[in-house]
């Protein structure tokens, strides 16, 4: 077959209405909460549920992660969520330590003399760690005091752990539910370290106070709660747009076969674990970035939002939405983790069977955990799988294949024209 | 009115022959002499008045001290004679005499003060009395005189303690008695010799009274000079700035022995400056340039050239002093010649002390490492042979955890309860597994992932079903009596009995599992459908009941080791999902499918914890942390675990 006989290749967007699709819904959405917003708007959603829908918007990304590597790549992660949180943190040192450092200016500003850099240092580092009774800073805060360097270390601290670990584990051949257990252990040491009070991010206590942009007192919550949904929205269309620009192409084709059947694309002559690793690591990063949008909405971070249960709920929101396609992904975090707020909070009806009251605050975490089997066993496709439903209704699509049996048939080309 | 009557006729009955205690009695006339003292008693100045009395050698001087040390003593405010006396009612005394212990009457207390010995007083004269008691015909009373001087001894403790010596008649205290002389030898002995001796006696004893009474001789003051000392005593000499030796404190250390001029702290420097500030200046500097510490020091010195301030040491002073001085360990606890023998026989000691703790946290790693087995044996069942991913694992050994909890909340004796939640763990654990194999996992065979994540769903509920039953508080599996306590082998080595049933109790397990797979027909379907089902049913095996029976059979150990589990550690809905990494990875590490594999990788995970928790016995997390990352970078170089499978069995 010659160059000519190919089919010409339609603009991205065409080729994936999806991503239009979702980017619409997505601008739609924003534009909607903004107008209903307090900060900027007519009032009627309280600032807490958007700080609670930028959260969702943040945990999306995250699960558009988890689906490129999982869904896409077949590698079941258990450790995205610790990606997440590590990009949580590194934004979150910036976060206290800018703060303290204007309130202990402040104080010391009182004072007879000016205050040596010494002085500042010793002030910020006694209001950090006093609760884990160390007034140092350990050598893992050393830019703390920089924006850009804790803004790449979003980016650095996830990429190059799961580079190397990566590196380790795809090297050695660890595959399947292997690498599952290994990562989930990488995340559960991860958590106990952080769990010391001597890991120098105030053991269990945790970053707390990030919802407080340092110097940004006067602004309203009402008004940066909306500037983080913005910025989450912003980061979910892109991280959209960019998954969906991976998986398009050649290299999401060799992904794709890397999970179907890693032998035979090693076999093809593919670099297996170079690609893997690049799908880990792109994939961390994203977590990371995620994770630094979140935190500053949930104000607090501590070493239990690590915990390797956290990675599993991240897998289960993926399940259930439907891995394999990147808006089930979104689909599964949004309403997962909407409707466990909804439980949770309290807000559900309880249900009075006579003999017991099911409280839903105890029993959603059972029903989750149940739903989530029958969706592995009977719908696998989650609940992106209904979308086939309308789409099945169409004539496929079928992208250059022959219309039919004969070499001689009519090509998709002459079909469409 | 019959009470004032009452206390007349016994005044007028009972005064009389008060008269007649023996004034003149030599412990009398002791006590009066130390009066002043006795009757003032602070504990600074009552010290010789203890003495006299107990150095005595009169019989009654114990008397004396005894009903002091109970506040029995009474002391006669016209005559100034001391009693001791009972109190009859409020204010009725019944009085006896120190020199014969005879009664004396029955007196009103108006005339008498009782003397109240403070506790610190009461302790010395405690101290005093341990002479006595060391001879006292009761072995009770020998003991507890023991005690005291091992709990507080004294220089005068030897001299009565070697006296009491061949009176001694029982074998058991005499020993105690002549351990304790040679202990107080090595502290109080009157030649160097003497101690020396007493000290080499203990020659590898692991005692820690040994340690405690070694140590002391050994303690040092650090000194400084400009050259080091020839003297015997002297110790090693430190370096300023080392570990043993802080910088700032070398310096301190001039400071006080007035070598050097004094530094001044942070604070005290800026107090300084601030008190001096004047026109928004200090000694004619802006006080808004002094934001830096060579600015603030630059003042200070100023400040001293003005001599408003004393002058202090700049640091190249500091560098200079300290490099010019020598800092070194001088032995002030005991002579050179006796510090240098205290000094060997406690190097012998330790090393035999170290031997010792390394068994000790052997078997500490040994027992640990039966927890892992136990925790992992089902998992090598239904992982290891079947190839099932089961997440749920540590819920089934929550569950039987749980059923212990509630057996024994219907059968209260423990032993019983223990002997019947055995067997029901195992039973319930065993429907739970087939259960769970016959809905969920049978479906899903050919999706290992899958089962994964469904495994996962069903620990999620189990433990949140657990949590709503059970609460979130943790339930105590409370241990039979007869495996309370623990098996001492000396002062360094023991280990509960508890842990040593958990070692038999894997043991078994083993020996369980050996004889079941290997032993019956059941373990030769299995093996025979793990490593070819159509072969299996070809032969007349059904696979699905075979599957079935061996998930349960793993579920079902699961639940035992939850009963043992919980004996040792608290039961709670969590307690599941504490194990279950550690469990993977004791499976993995050992090598899948072999049972060997996994004893081995839970034997090495175990000391592996250990031997990091000993570097770091604060941390226990971070043992965790290092020995997971251990584990995956052990993955790296035998990613088929310790004993990899070969041939067709690792095929299937």
């Amino acid at each position: 077959m010659t160059d000519a006989a190919l089919p010409r290749r339609q603009p991205f967007a065409l080729r994936f209405p999806s991503v239009m699709i979702f980017l619409a819904i997505l601008a739609l959405f924003t534009v909607g909460v903004t107008i209903l917003s307090e900060g900027f708007g007519i009032g009627v959603i309280s600032t807490s549920f958007i700080k609670t829908l930028g959260k969702t918007l943040c945990l999306c990304l995250v699960a558009l992660a988890m689906d490129l590597v999982w869904g896409y790549c077949g590698i079941l992660s258990l450790g995205h969520m610790a990606f997440f949180g590590l990009g949580g943190y590194a934004i979150g040192m910036w976060l206290m330590y800018a703060r303290t450092e204007i309130i202990v200016l402040e104080s010391l500003a009182a004072a007879e003399l000016p205050p040596t850099p010494e002085e500042v240092s010793n002030g910020i580092a006694t209001q950090i760690f006093g609760v884990v009774g160390s007034s140092e800073f350990p050598p893992i805060w050393a830019f703390a005091h920089s924006l850009p360097l804790q803004l790449a270390a979003v980016v650095i601290v996830p990429g190059l752990l799961a580079l190397v670990f990566g590196w380790l584990a795809f090297r050695s051949r660890v595959t399947g539910v292997y690498l599952s257990i290994l990562t989930q252990a990488m995340t559960l040491a991860l958590s106990l370290h952080l769990f010391q009070n001597d890991s120098g991010l105030r053991g269990n206590n945790g970053l707390s106070g990030l919802q407080n942009l340092p110097g940004l007192d006067d602004v309203p919550q009402a008004t940066v709660s909306l500037w983080f949904f913005w910025a989450s929205a912003l980061a979910l269309g892109l991280g959209y747009v960019l998954c969906a620009w991976i998986v398009s192409g050649k290299f999401g084709s060799v992904i794709r076969a890397i999970r179907d059947d890693e032998a035979r694309v090693r076999f093809l002559g593919y670099p297996v674990e170079a690609f893997k690793l690049v799908i880990f690591t792109l994939t961390a990063v994203i977590a990371g970035i995620a994770g630094a949008l979140y935190y500053p909405q949930a104000g607090i971070i501590n070493p239990a939002e690590i915990a390797p249960i956290a990675s599993i709920y991240l897998a289960v929101w993926v399940a259930i939405g439907g891995r394999g396609r990147l808006y089930g992904a979104v689909i599964g975090a949004a309403f997962v983790s909407l409707v466990s707020t909804w439980f949770t909070g309290g807000q559900a009806p309880d249900i009075n069977l006579g003999v017991y009251t099911i409280s839903w605050v105890d029993w959603w975490t059972v029903l989750l955990g149940l739903s989530f089997v029958a969706v592995t066993l009977y719908a696998p496709k989650g609940i992106g799988g209904l979308i086939d439903l309308i789409t099945e209704r169409k004539s496929p699509n079928r992208h250059g294949a022959s219309l039919g049996p004969d070499q001689g048939s009519l090509r998709e080309q002459e079909a469409e024209k | 009115m019959l009470r004032f009557a009452a206390t007349l006729l016994a005044c007028l009955t009972l005064s009389l022959p008060a008269s007649s205690q023996q004034a003149d009695a030599p412990i009398q006339q002791l006590l009066q002499s130390q009066s002043d003292l006795i009757v003032e008693s602070s504990r600074r100045t009552i010290g010789p008045a203890i003495d006299a009395l107990a150095n005595s050698g009169l019989p009654a001087a114990q008397v004396v001290l005894d009903k002091w040390q109970l506040r029995e003593m009474w002391v006669n405010t016209e005559t100034g004679l001391f009693v001791y006396a009972e109190e009859v009612d409020r204010d009725t005394l019944r009085i006896f005499d120190f020199a014969d212990g005879s009664l004396i009457g029955e007196v009103p207390d108006d005339g008498f003060e009782q003397l109240k010995p403070n506790s610190g007083i009461r302790g010395l004269i405690g101290t005093a009395l341990v002479q006595f008691q060391l001879s006292d015909p009761d072995p009770a009373t020998r003991q507890r005189a023991l005690d005291a001087i091992e709990r507080g001894a004294e220089e005068s403790h030897l001299a009565a303690l070697r006296a009491s010596l061949p009176k001694e008649t029982d074998p058991q205290i005499l020993a105690r008695k002549q351990r304790l002389e040679r202990l107080l030898t090595i502290a109080y002995g009157a030649t160097d010799a003497e101690r020396i001796e007493a000290i080499q006696s203990f020659d590898g004893d692991l005692g820690v009274d040994v340690r405690a009474a070694l140590n002391p001789l050994l303690a040092v003051r650090v000194e400084a000079a400009e050259a080091l000392p020839a003297d015997a005593d002297i110790g090693r000499v430190l370096e300023p700035g080392s570990a043993a030796l802080s910088r700032d404190d070398a310096y301190a250390l001039l400071v006080a022995a007035n070598l050097a001029k004094p530094r001044i702290s942070v604070e005290d420097q800026r107090n300084a400056l601030i008190a001096n500030i004047a026109d928004g200046q200090v000694a004619g500097i802006q006080v808004a340039t002094l934001d830096s510490q060579e600015a603030r020091d630059m003042a200070y010195a100023a400040l001293a050239e003005q001599g408003t301030v004393t002058a202090v040491a700049t640091e190249a002073e500091v560098d200079q002093r300290l490099a010019n001085h020598v800092f070194f360990e001088r032995y002030v606890g005991a002579p050179p010649e006796v510090v240098f023998a205290a000094q060997a026989a406690l190097n012998a000691i330790e090393n035999k002390v170290a031997i010792n703790q390394m068994f000790d946290l052997s078997l500490d790693a040994l027992s640990l490492a039966s927890i892992y087995f136990l925790a992992a044996i089902g998992l090598a069942i239904t992982f290891g042979v079947m190839g099932v991913i089961n997440m749920a694992h540590g819920e089934f050994i929550m569950m039987g955890a749980y059923t212990g909890y509630v057996v024994q909340l219907f059968i209260p004796d423990y032993t019983l309860s223990i002997l019947v939640a055995i067997p029901l763990a195992f039973a319930v654990t065993f429907g739970a597994g087939v259960a769970m194999e016959r809905l969920v996992i049978r479906w899903l065979y050919h999706r290992p992932l899958e089962t994964l994540l469904a495994t996962f769903g069903i620990s999620i509920a189990l433990q949140q079903i657990a949590k709503n039953i059970f609460g979130t508080q943790a339930r105590p599996l409370t241990a039979p009596g007869w495996l309370d306590g623990s098996l001492v082998i000396n002062d360094i080595v023991s280990i509960s009995y508890i842990r040593i049933a958990i070692f038999v109790l894997a043991l078994l397990f083993l020996a369980l599992f050996l004889f079941v797979m290997n032993r019956t027909r059941l373990g030769l379907e299995v093996r025979a459908v793990t490593q070819n089902p159509r072969m299996a049913a070809s032969m007349g095996i059904n696979p699905d009941k075979i599957n079935m029976l061996t998930f349960g059979f793993g579920s079902g150990i699961a639940g035992i080791a939850g009963v043992a589990i919980g004996l040792y550690a608290k039961v709670t809905s969590e307690m599941g999902s504490d194990y279950i990494v550690q469990s993977f990875m004791t499976v993995v590490v050992g090598g899948v499918g072999n049972i060997w594999g996994t004893l081995l990788g839970a034997t090495m995970v175990g000391f592996l914890q250990k031997g990091i928790e000993w570097f770091n016995p604060s941390n226990t997390l971070a043992a965790q942390t290092y020995m997971i990352l251990f584990i995956i970078l052990f993955i790296q170089f035998r990613p088929k675990g310790i004993i990899a499978l070969k041939g067709r069995a690792a095929e299937a």
